[in-house]
């Protein structure tokens, strides 16, 4: 009985199983991988010809075997070809698609004897066309006893040679992960920049960070310790320049070797590797200092720490793959992969090959087109400051040229330095920014065009279907503000479900009793205005407004309408962003925030839509107001001169209930219409704080918190109060009694009310699709909305299929949110774009094709 | 809604014979949006009414509506359908008063054909603008026909005075007229001064036209007016019957003209816009001199500039984009580029059109890698429909990243608008600034220094020595 052999093949990566036709490659495939990770031709040959043994298909069937093997290592998914493989340009263009996508490909041989390969053919009875199947077997035989020789040179990273059926049935397979691939630590990680012998800037580091340092007798550190547990990432670059580079591989080995520490392979590493092992390299740009202090250490030392440097790997995915640390940055199509183009592009960066005027390599700065999910840290390149770029940051600011030792904490994002104590060496070329000039405000077509699926932490997975965008592209480009003031989007919200209640087609109590069965104990009952829905982001300054929104004209806001639209033009605009941001300043003193984004309404709605009035609303009720009458004058005198018949008395009364309710609409948007000049006659009322400096106020507060914040600002004329209760909905007195303030506010003119969980928040991942609030409108204001004689029809209105309403404004909230919080983290423009944009673009009229 | 139609012809009760509705009875059709009703509220030997009360239900039109219904105000639940005299009104008239409409009596055959004296009430008859303007307009439609024109203003709102009045008029019309022809004048003018129909137009809609408004329509000082407003939306339709109109009145056909045409008439005149076009070709032409072998046009609208470089051979690579995703499908079809065509043109041909001609949507402010690669780019008044804070956006996604070998900018000069005294504001509504010349100067030196651009100025259209040319227009050439 042959002995169990365990064979690694790769978890991420290409596995060609090789053998004669009948040698049971399927059978192994099915017991040692799942379904979908064995792609066959056999499959691919019945897909393409409806017959699993039609050989005239075998060059399509290939050809589909590719696609699927190609797109699935381009998703880095271990992908196993079940083919013969017996023959080298077969299994040569499997190499070279693996590394296409850079990912490693193992073979297993099954070599069994012919004749059983035959024999178990007989028995499944399975034919080769006319061809007798010893030919065909013998044929594959031959290819696989010449393959055999060289196989091992073909590229694979191992041939697993199985001699036997016995030893084919005795194999077991494990799936090793790369070594870059350490997606199971999930910090917290404190990430240092490149050191560069700088080994005292490195203790002082440390220190500042809360890491405890160990140190040997001769009072050396060699080792370090965080009380919190957190692990040190080193990007790279421990070596050269610097006046103490044993000092930094002493610390930082030891380190690593406690497990403390990851450390990836710098550019320097690499070159110091070569020349302590006697290669020919040029020694320059501090090599000589490396090279100098170390012939000053003991030998011992010397081969310990070649060994160190030469086993660094050149990049770790950490953190369920939401981090990733190269030296010089990495592009995502590389995440995690092995080869040594990307070994190359993790120390060097893409380079051009060519040399810029001070000798040194021209660098394309892949962090500008990078779109990646994962968070990238790297350094390589010194820089003034450490910056995000589109979810990527360098921390390499340049402690050996006089600059600063920089380091990351992760996942808190924050930023820790401590400057050079001397300028250590004399940088070759002025430190620049990594990507220079850029532009903040870079979007791009690519960003939003197209169907598109955004995950949100706050709301469900969002699907925008390629027509909402197209349509939403030109609302924002032609109407839009400047993107870089758009952070947010108003969600739509839903109504309540509909009442049975007679005469009322929405009420109080079916939102309260949506929140109940949710699980919700008070609510807040706010009074709805009726004006228009407006999002204020306001910075403090002109000099805020650059730093946090990188708006440089000297504009400090923007006040715009659901659609993203400016409420009022030029300097009617500036005015009021300067009026709304005295008005705020006691929120911006409460929660220390040089800026916010205020959710309000902009009062009276004939500020904004004075126009639709017009048009729409007032226009109707002209016509009314002459169309009834009239009627209602010829059909009192049919009835007086003794016309008598049922239609007509019916009719009559109708007129006569029209012309009543005719009047009541027309009352009902005169209540909304206030002269304004300008900005005089107009309020704001705002109802939240959704953001400030350092929070996302509204993924991470209660509607409770909010009204409390906003009252502070309610003294401001500008400022219109939210009126408001809360409703403890296990009380059922007080229901009814907000029940009943619904009634009178709207019986006074107002719109109605919005419905909110009062102290709950945000939950993210949470898939109990709770509304984030509903409106309960009143019965006079709902006139403007289904018609003057609406309450005639309510048999036919309760029918209003909501699914699709609550189903948006779930998803628009959660992108809303998603937008907020990404802007507060310091993601690029285009994430939080994405998301505003997603917002237009579910409200927008999908642009029909056949138009 | 409501229609009354009285006489005073003697004996006035006749009037029931010719409408073919008894004056003491009530008489009730359902109509798929409502119920008509005719009754008459007063019937004596003197005088007699008759009167049409339509009664819409708007909930149930909008809930009844099927997909795609042509009339917007039809899908929205607040809408004037229940008041105004409108296109339903029209129907009913159709329907209920078809007989009388055809003229036949036979109770009364003499009297069918005798103008009698008829008074006409709609009390709310939509008519855009309202006020002074509808008023004249209802003048210059009714009084051809005969008919004494009384319309009062309907006020948008009297509380609210400073609205003015509103679209509607309260329409009395009194004359001498056969009531065949005033229900049949009414059939066709009702949705002709709406200009808002609840169906949509079959090409048998010129045949309904013809029926209803054959006779007198031909002869109408208006007839082009009313003809184009009653078939709206589409102008094919509206060509076809009034070349058949030109047919009945015995004159001349294909007099028809646009009011573009008319403009042209003086042959050294040219459009604006076309010596817009003509210049960027120009320099189109002296770039292609150069080796210029591919263009695209940012902001390429109804692709005008395009099928005027696809007539030169010398441009290889031909492409459009514009943000309206509308407009884009619509060029395609102009240029017969669409899915639909190209289906339908022979292989090589499609390929060759394919590889040599494309229109997709984008915007100037969005970075695009499909503007890259062109030896010309054009920016033909593009940038007056940017806000001023985008324009560093298009700076950067045309002249930063794109990078054509070239760049053709046009927009208006502000110093020129003195010269066009009724313009007040901009010369498009959409125009977010209108540059004088030495804005439009700054913005491109700036713009050249920036990005490594050369810049050159010109003028379109005749030069005023003291204010230039109505368009300037800037090449900038990559240095």
């Amino acid at each position: 009985m042959a002995e169990s052999r365990p064979l690694g093949v790769p978890a991420a990566g290409l596995v060609l199983l090789v053998g004669v036709s009948g040698s049971g490659k399927s059978t192994f495939a099915a017991r040692h991988f799942t379904p979908t990770e064995v792609v066959s031709s056999d499959t691919c040959r019945a897909l393409v010809a409806d017959d699993a043994e039609d050989q005239s298909a075998t060059p399509d069937a290939f050809d589909l075997l590719q696609h699927l093997v190609g797109i699935r290592l381009r998703r880095g998914l271990l992908t196993v070809v079940d083919a013969t493989n017996v023959q080298p340009d077969a299994r040569a263009q499997l190499v070279a698609l693996a590394r296409g996508h850079d990912l490693l490909v193992d073979a297993i041989v099954l070599k069994v004897p012919a004749r059983v390969a035959v024999d178990r053919h007989r028995a499944s009875g399975r034919t080769f066309g006319r061809t007798p199947v010893e030919r065909i077997v013998e044929r594959h035989d031959r290819d696989l006893r010449r393959s055999l020789r060289g196989l091992r040179r073909e590229g694979f990273r191992r041939v697993h040679v199985l001699d036997g059926v016995e030893e084919v049935e005795a194999a077991t397979v494990v799936r090793e992960r790369s070594w870059n691939d350490r997606r199971e630590l999930t910090g917290p990680f404190d990430i240092v920049g490149d050191v560069h012998g700088c080994a005292s800037e490195l203790r002082t580091l440390l220190e500042r960070l809360g890491w405890e340092l160990e140190r040997d007798d001769a009072g050396r550190a060699v080792g370090a310790r965080h009380p919190e547990g957190r692990t040190a990432v080193f990007v790279g670059d421990l070596v050269d320049r610097g006046p103490d580079t044993p000092g930094v591989l002493r610390l930082v080995s030891g380190m690593v070797a406690a497990g403390t520490a990851l450390c990836v392979a710098g550019n320097h590493e690499d070159k110091l590797v070569r020349a302590l092992r006697g290669r020919q390299v040029k020694v320059a740009h501090g090599l000589e200092e490396s090279l100098a202090q170390l012939a000053e250490e003991p030998e011992e030392f010397r081969e310990r720490m070649t060994a160190f440097m030469d086993g660094l790997v050149a990049h770790y995915v950490l953190d369920e793959g939401r981090l990733v640390v190269a030296h010089a940055g990495l592009k995502e199509a590389y995440h995690g992969r092995s080869s040594r183009r990307v070994r190359a592009f993790a120390l060097y960066g893409d380079t051009t090959g060519e040399t810029d005027e001070f000798g040194l390599p021209v660098r394309y700065p892949w962090a500008q087109d990078y779109r990646g999910s994962a968070t990238v840290v790297y350094g390589h390149t010194p820089v003034p400051t450490a910056e995000w770029v589109n979810g990527t940051i360098c921390l390499d600011t340049g402690v050996v040229f006089g600059g600063a030792l920089t380091a990351l904490r992760y996942p808190e994002r924050e930023l820790v330095d401590v400057p050079a104590e001397r300028e250590w060496y004399a940088p070759a070329r002025p430190l620049a920014p990594m990507v220079p000039e850029r532009e903040p405000g870079a979007l791009a077509a690519a960003d939003v065009l197209g169907t598109r699926w955004l995950d949100t932490t706050f709301g469900p997975r969002v699907k925008v279907p390629e027509e909402n965008a197209a349509a939403a592209l030109e609302v924002m480009s032609r109407f839009a503000v400047d993107p870089r003031w758009l952070v947010h989007l108003p969600p739509t919200m839903a109504p309540v479900a509909t009442s049975s209640r007679d005469g009322y087609l929405e009420h109080p109590d079916e939102a309260f009793e949506e929140y109940a069965c949710a699980g919700i104990t008070t609510v807040v009952c706010e009074e709805k205005h009726m004006g228009s829905r407006a999002v204020a982001v306001l910075a403090r300054d002109a000099a805020t407004a650059e730093r946090r929104f990188g708006v440089t004209d000297g504009s400090t806001g923007q006040v715009v309408t659901r659609t993203g639209r400016a409420f009022f033009p030029g300097d009617l605009g500036r005015r009021l962003v300067a009026s709304l941001t005295e008005a705020a300043a006691p929120l911006f003193e409460r929660l220390d925030t040089d800026w916010i984004v205020l959710d309000a309404e902009l009062l009276p709605w004939s500020a904004k839509a004075g126009e639709l009035i017009r048009e729409q609303y007032a226009a109707v009720g002209a016509a009314a107001s002459v169309a009834l009458p009239a009627a209602q004058e010829v059909l009192d005198a049919a009835l007086a001169r003794g016309l008598d018949a049922p239609a007509l008395t019916a009719l009559a009364d109708r007129t006569r209930r029209r012309t009543h309710a005719a009047a009541a609409f027309r009352d009902a948007y005169r209540s909304y219409v206030r002269p304004t000049d300008g900005l005089d006659g107009v309020t704001v009322a705002p109802f939240a704080v959704l953001a400030g400096e350092g929070e996302a106020y509204a993924a991470t507060r209660s509607h409770r918190w909010h009204l409390e914040q906003v009252a502070a600002i309610h003294g401001h004329p500008l400022v219109t109060p939210t009126r408001h209760r809360f409703v403890d909905l296990a009380d059922a007195g007080a229901r009814g009694a907000a029940a009943q303030w619904w009634l009178d506010l709207t019986a006074a003119g107002g719109e109605g009310m919005v419905v909110k969980p009062a102290d709950d928040v945000p939950v993210p991942g949470d898939g109990r699709r709770v509304q984030p609030g509903v409106k309960v409108r009143g019965r006079e204001y709902l006139r403007i909305i289904y018609g003057p004689d609406y309450l005639d029809a309510l048999d036919v209105l309760r029918n209003r299929h909501l699914g699709r309403k609550r189903d948006l404004a779930l998803k628009e909230h959660g992108l809303g949110l998603d937008a907020l919080a990404r802007f507060v983290a310091g993601d690029p423009l285009w994430e939080v774009h994405q998301r505003v944009f997603a917002v237009l673009a579910l409200e927008s009229e999908p642009v029909d094709p056949r138009l | 809604m409501l229609l009354t139609v009285s006489t005073t012809h003697r004996p006035a009760t006749d009037l029931g014979y010719l409408l073919f509705k008894h004056p003491d009875r009530v008489q009730e059709f359902e109509q798929s949006f409502g119920s008509a009703t005719v009754f008459y509220p007063e019937a004596t030997e003197e005088r007699c009414t008759a009167a049409l009360v339509l009664d819409i239900d708007p909930v149930r039109l909008v809930r009844s509506r099927p997909r795609g219904t042509p009339d917007f105000s039809l899908a929205q639940y607040v809408n004037d359908r229940p008041y105004a005299a409108s296109s339903l009104l029209a129907v009913a008239i159709r329907r209920v008063f078809s007989t009388a409409r055809s003229g036949r009596c036979d109770a009364r055959p003499e009297l069918a054909a005798t103008p009698i004296p008829l008074e006409v009430r709609l009390p709310a008859v939509p008519c855009r603008p309202g006020g002074e303007a509808g008023r004249d307009l209802l003048r210059r439609i009714f009084e051809p026909l005969g008919w004494e024109v009384e319309a009062h203003d309907v006020p948008l709102d009297e509380t609210l005075p400073g609205w003015g009045p509103s679209r509607y008029l309260d329409l009395t019309l009194s004359g001498e007229v056969v009531l065949a022809d005033a229900l049949n004048q009414l059939h066709v003018l009702l949705p002709a001064l709406d200009q808002a129909k609840h169906y949509w137009e079959a090409p048998d809609e010129v045949d309904k036209l013809l029926r209803s408004g054959g006779d007198w329509l031909a002869a109408h000082p208006e007839r082009d007016l009313i003809t184009r407003r009653y078939l709206g939306r589409r102008r094919a339709l509206a060509r076809e019957a009034l070349t058949r109109l030109d047919e009945l009145d015995g004159r001349p056909g294909a007099e028809t003209t646009d009011g573009e045409q008319q403009e042209e008439q003086a042959p050294a005149w040219r459009p604006l816009h076309q010596l817009r076009r003509e210049a960027v070709l120009d320099v189109l032409d002296e770039l292609a001199a150069a080796g210029a072998t591919s263009v695209v046009d940012l902001g390429c609208g109804g692709g005008q500039l395009l099928a005027d470089v696809l007539a030169r051979p010398a441009y290889a690579v031909v492409a459009g984009a514009d943000v309206s995703a509308v407009g884009v499908l619509a060029t395609q079809r102009r240029l017969r580029i669409d899915e639909r065509s190209l289906r339908r043109t022979p292989d090589r041909q499609a390929e060759a059109l394919r590889a040599r001609i494309s229109v997709f949507q984008a915007s100037v402010t969005y970075t695009d890698e499909r503007f890259a690669g062109y030896d010309a780019a054009v920016l033909m008044e593009v940038v007056e429909h940017l806000d001023p804070e985008r324009l560093p956006a298009l700076e950067r996604v045309v002249f930063g990243e794109a990078r054509p070998g070239a760049v053709v900018v046009t927009t208006p000069n502000a110093d020129y608008n003195v010269r066009y005294p009724d313009l007040t504001g901009f010369r498009h509504p959409d125009h977010r600034f209108e540059w004088t010349r030495a804005e439009f100067a700054a913005w491109c030196d700036g713009v050249a220094a920036r990005t490594g651009y050369t810049v050159e100025r010109r003028w379109v259209g005749e030069v005023d020595p003291e204010l230039g040319a109505p368009t300037q227009l800037g090449v900038f050439r990559r240095g």
